[in-house]
């Protein structure tokens, strides 16, 4: 319980957070994932990248429980979350964003963030209709630790402005925020820097490199290169639904292969 | 200044709660003509489901088309019990309450996993399902007629139904509750979840929110407070016919809860008074009646597609500005409940 409280890993931790073993998954003939094995370590970002159509998104969605996948198995911490409901694995410490951002625009800043709070926090749906149960308390809780995230994103000026209001970069750190406060393990950002100017894309490397610091394991796919080769400790490059080269940034960028398929000149 | 809130409420937010039971605990006294308290009766019935059904539409997004079958099931389940098997009122009420509850749980695990449209005709189907077995089941529902002889509100020699304003006060003081837990549900991480299911069910879902269960669970609620509503209705009046339980009260009901505002309840109690009172009100026009209606339906979703409360709301911050010459007031973000 408590607080990811920052710096706490020292180089020696090399647990495994997250281990995936032959993943696979077909929507009708389409194969879309055929056999993704890899692992990340505790505290690591994992940059993944592939061409569109490589699976990375769908990799994202069985991890977070969306689709249940066809073959193969997701261990959490040694566990096996394959296939269960996207709550349960949200509280089993999953956490992610959406490529195309999806706020609650219907609410304000901060309600989005406490909504975070949910797999958190207990009080059902009676204790909620009579207010018993420690609901107060409860919600004077959910309300400093929803601080604290909009706080660690720099938003917290703006809580009470309606969410769908933001501008767009705005919006990608509060969906951030937003899954931070449900505490994950791991973090899975889904192209977080598309849509943001380059001041922007800075300033959310530097909060990958934060959030990393409070000891949540990040992996991040995105398309803008010169982000996934600064900040990533390992890089996986997904082809056709296939792992085609693993390592760091520098021998994934060295890789002939890689460079043939999808990196191309400049690199 | 704390922008956070680890202040108290605002006045706004707090005043409406005592201002609204004083309003219900004194309008009734106002009132000479019976028919008056009877008219007051019903608005406070169509206002308990009218709130359900905005937490279920307005607040998680999930549409029904086929209230008034929860209606049926409080109005004729209760009155059935007491007619048929000669139960007192008292346990008709509860039992109906609780077998609505539990029909409800059973329809909705299967039609809840329905989107949108999908669900509109799902809940529709249920509704006129419900509609027609109330006029074909005649030996137990007295047919298209309808079933008479309800036994009405006693306790002891003490009656609740004569004069009319005693059960004025007992339904409105079911209004009150039913408001009050309604604001507590809004404004907790359950109201949340509930609203984060209409801004995106699989956000909400990744974020922990048990979906499936919690758009249950209000359905559930909204079903027992239409079944309130029906079994208050069928021992005021000692008497429920399909007329008044079918489809056209469904979307009587959906309107109601459009025309006071999605999401918010004080909304849902406004615009259930308004549409109930209304044509009352143009009864006078005759034969023109229900044109007028149509044409006021129109112009209030022309002119406030937010609903009445905040539609009148915005208007006076609008004019408050102009005359103080200063600029908006501030984020509408708190607006909602």
């Amino acid at each position: 319980m408590g607080e990811p409280g920052p710096g706490l890993r020292t180089g020696g931790d090399v647990r495994t957070v997250l281990s995936v073993e032959d993943l696979r998954i077909r929507f009708g003939g389409l194969i879309v994932l055929d056999g993704v094995s890899f692992q990340v370590r505790s505290g690591e970002i994992l940059g993944i990248i592939g061409p569109n159509g490589a699976g990375k998104t769908t990799l994202f969605n069985i991890l977070s429980g969306i689709y249940r996948p066809t073959g193969g198995r997701v261990l959490l911490e040694g566990e096996p979350v394959g296939g269960r409901t996207m709550h349960a694995i949200a509280r089993r410490g999953v956490g992610r964003t959406f490529q195309n951002v999806r706020l609650f625009g219907n609410m304000s800043v901060l309600e989005n963030v406490m909504v975070g709070r949910h797999g958190r926090t207990r009080a059902g749906f009676v204790h909620a209709l009579f207010r018993v149960g420690g609901v107060r308390r409860e919600e004077r809780s959910i309300l400093e630790a929803s601080r604290k995230e909009l706080e660690f994103v720099g938003l917290d000026e703006l809580a009470f402005l309606p969410a769908a209001g933001l501008p767009f970069g705005k919006q990608r750190l509060l969906e951030i925020a937003r899954t931070l406060a449900s505490e994950p393990t791991v973090l899975l950002l889904d192209e977080p820097a598309a849509g943001l100017n380059p001041r922007e894309t800075e300033g959310l490397s530097r909060t990958i490199r934060e959030i990393r610091e409070r000891g949540i394991t990040v992996l991040l796919v995105e398309h803008d290169m010169e982000l996934v080769m600064s900040i990533s400790d390992r890089v996986m490059v997904l082809q056709n639904g296939r792992t085609l080269c693993e390592g760091t940034p520098r021998q994934v960028q060295d890789d002939p292969e890689v460079v043939a398929a999808y990196l191309g000149e400049g690199f | 200044m704390d922008p956070l809130g680890t202040r108290s409420r605002p006045l706004r937010e707090r005043l409406p709660l005592p201002l609204f039971a004083a309003l219900a605990a004194v309008l009734p006294l106002l009132l000479s003509n019976e028919y008056y308290i009877t008219v007051l009766i019903f608005m406070g019935i169509n206002v308990l489901l009218v709130v359900g059904l905005n937490l279920l539409m307005g607040y998680t997004g999930q549409i029904s088309l086929g209230h008034a079958a929860f209606f049926a099931c409080g109005a004729y389940g209760s009155g059935i019990l007491n007619v048929r098997l000669g139960w007192s009122p008292w346990v008709c009420m509860p039992v109906s309450l609780l077998f609505t509850g539990v029909l409800a749980y059973l329809i909705g695990k299967p039609i809840l996993k329905l989107k949108g449209n999908y669900l509109a005709m799902a809940t529709l189907g249920f509704g006129l399902i419900v509609e027609h077995m109330a006029v074909e089941w005649g030996d137990l529902t007295g047919g298209p007629s309808g079933l008479s002889g309800v036994e009405r509100l006693t306790v002891g020699d003490w009656r609740f139904y004569t004069p009319g304003i005693r059960y004025a006060y007992l339904v409105w003081a079911g209004v009150f509750l039913c408001i009050v837990l309604a604001q507590n549900l809004v404004g907790s991480r359950i109201g949340r979840a509930l609203r984060a299911i209409h801004g995106s069910e699989v956000a909400a879902g990744t974020l922990g929110v048990d979906t499936a269960r919690l758009k249950l669970q209000v359905f559930v609620l909204s079903a027992v407070l239409a079944s309130l509503g029906g079994a208050l209705y069928v021992h005021y009046l000692g008497f429920i016919a399909p007329a008044s339980c079918g489809f056209v009260y469904s979307i009587h009901l959906v309107t109601m809860v459009v025309v006071g505002g999605m999401a918010t309840i004080w909304g849902s109690v406004v615009g259930a008074c308004i549409l109930t009172l209304l044509p009352q009100v143009l009864t006078f026009l005759e034969d023109y009646d229900i044109l007028v209606y149509g044409v006021i339906l129109i112009l209030m979703m022309l002119f406030m597609p937010e609903g009445v409360v905040r539609g009148v709301l915005a208007a006076f911050r609008h004019a408050g500005a102009k005359v103080s010459g200063l600029g908006g007031a501030g984020p509408r973000a708190a607006d909602g409940g």
